[in-house]
């Protein structure tokens, strides 16, 4: 699908690393060079016609993002330099001011690192406590197990949307609607869901909400944090700046900006917001429905497949996504990405970040193959056909 | 040395390295090893007397790469003093990035003389001896 606008996949490689990074379509490259070649100047300067565009364009981005989650007001969306970035500012700009001693901080065993560590180094510095919900048989989060370990003093509920490993969809709106009836704050790492699956914050009713352009066809170092407005207001700028102050006199008379320039501080990445604004413009033209089944269609045909496998052991069966974990029995997993890599093959092998899992599921690294909507059957028929024949990978693997 | 006759002493040391064990043993400095780009992750295990290799041993989750040559640098190092080690270490390094090197010292570890052809798993194959370096400097700075 759409396979003639990425110029990636003219390299006669196979590239199943989407959940690590998608490939970029040139309408969004274009755009990019666009900014650098015919109007490159600072934003918010519209003293002259060029940075008037900039502004112009870098705000469509957030009009366009703003949409594109079905958030209620423009100011929610602000601009980071990703995920990570926006989960730190969640955690040491908000949460830092509002958590106490012993409030209960509840994460899962299958996060990715950038959604454990800020709750880590919260907990520690004001005496939180990090609880785990369970995962139940298929490593999947139900409603049931946030239930049984949440307690007067539960504060947040951390959770990804779709995990990169095992890649089950959360019950987010349950979830919320759970969590604040218990006046729990839910903060929801969109990294791998918001690229693959419609995702509406009023609907979820989501607190916060962080995700990254690079994962869904736009540039890299360009995130997105969004919270509730209401929420936004309280969230302390950890950046203090050019950009985002209104006056400063001296120190006691500083006054900063309305949001979300005021958490913007500095020259943002303008290239890359617009880009992620050309991005976005892209997957909405194929629509997210038709990406989701189109991903889902994939991924059924490779389980299929590899399941027909005998020395294949698939972590994942059970997943609403594109992602697939798996192994080759008695074979290192990094040693099978290398022999992939071989025949131009190029997927992830490792602990996707998620190195506390592996105390849950007992398998400490794998295979991970995450599709985006541009894969065809043709490259999942390659990589079976590479995959079936165990000999062949022992002796090309080195 | 032939392509076939690499393989084989890659795919002998991966199946049955030497040494593959932990130790509690306070006689062995530990230090632990690393790559920032791949999953393999060593724990080294040196015991030195008199200032000669004593014992390697090691333990840990790694690719036939890293395995085989963890097993061939203990193979090759046991029995060694320190100043033989670094100068071991010192040559393995050159012979991965294609420098002038000294092939009579290295033995059975010639079979990566091409791996520099593969550059990411160049890092593989020096993974243990970067470990070992590092347990060389603290048994020296403790003296």
């Amino acid at each position: 699908m759409n396979r003639e606008d990425f110029p990636m996949l003219d390299k006669d490689i196979i590239y199943f690393d989407n959940g690590a990074t998608s490939l970029k379509p040139k309408q969004v490259i274009a755009k990019m060079n666009e900014y650098y070649h015919d109007y490159s100047a600072n934003a918010h300067r519209g003293d002259y016609d060029i940075s008037y565009k900039v502004d112009l364009e870098y705000e469509n981005t957030r009009d366009l993002v703003c949409e594109f989650i079905n958030a209620k007001y423009k100011e929610e969306i602000v601009f980071t330099s990703g995920t990570t970035e926006s989960l730190n500012m969640i955690a040491s700009g908000f949460f830092a001011n509002i958590v106490e001693a012993n409030d209960e901080i509840l994460i899962t065993t299958s996060e990715h690192a950038s959604n454990v560590l800020p709750w880590f180094r919260l907990a520690k510095k004001y005496g939180c406590v990090i609880k785990y919900i369970p995962l139940d048989d298929n490593l999947h989060v139900t409603l049931e197990n946030v239930k049984k370990v949440i307690t007067p003093r539960s504060k947040i509920i951390a959770l990804a949307g779709i995990t990169n490993v095992v890649g089950d969809i959360r019950p987010i709106k349950e979830i919320t609607k759970l969590a604040h009836e218990n006046n729990i704050f839910v903060v929801v790492d969109g990294a791998q869901s918001v690229p693959h699956l419609k995702t509406d914050v009023q609907d979820l009713d989501i607190d916060f909400l962080a995700f990254s352009s690079h994962k869904m066809l736009g540039p890299t170092g360009v995130g997105v944090l969004y919270g509730k407005k209401e929420l936004l207001e309280e969230l302390e700028p950890i950046n203090l700046g050019g950009g985002m102050n209104e006056s400063f006199d001296n120190e006691n008379e500083v006054y900063l900006k309305d949001l979300p320039t005021r958490l913007e501080a500095g020259t943002p990445n303008i290239s890359g917001v617009i880009g992620f604004g050309e991005a976005i413009k892209y997957l909405n033209n194929i629509g997210m429905d038709k990406i989701h089944d189109r991903e889902m269609y994939l991924r059924e045909y490779l389980i299929e497949k590899l399941i027909k496998i005998p020395f294949i052991d698939i972590i994942n069966l059970e997943a609403d996504s594109g992602i697939v974990a798996f192994n080759v029995e008695g074979i290192f997993s990094q040693d099978v990405a290398y022999y992939l890599n071989k025949y131009n093959i190029c997927l992830r092998a490792g602990n996707h970040c998620a190195k506390i899992l592996k105390n849950v599921t007992g398998v400490t690294n794998s295979l991970r193959v995450s599709l985006y909507f541009y894969n065809t059957e043709k490259e999942i028929d390659t990589l079976v056909e590479l995959l079936t024949d165990k000999e062949k990978i022992e002796k090309e693997m080195i | 040395m032939d392509e076939e006759t690499k393989r084989e002493i890659i795919m002998e040391h991966y199946s049955n390295p030497k040494n593959r064990i932990r130790t509690n043993d306070p006689n062995y400095l530990k230090v632990n090893t690393s790559n920032s780009s791949c999953i393999d992750n060593l724990d080294i295990y040196l015991k030195i007397k008199d200032n000669i290799i004593e014992d390697i041993v090691f333990e840990g989750e790694a690719c036939a790469i890293s395995i085989s040559s963890t097993s061939i640098m203990i193979t090759n190092l046991i029995g060694k003093t320190v100043d033989e080690a670094y100068n071991y270490i010192a040559n393995f390094e050159a012979m991965l990035n294609e420098k002038e090197y000294d092939k009579t010292l290295l033995k059975e570890a010639l079979c990566y003389d091409n791996l520099y052809k593969q550059s990411n798993r160049k890092t593989c194959a020096f993974l243990p001896y970067k470990g070992l370096k590092e347990a060389l400097d603290d048994y020296k700075k403790r003296g």
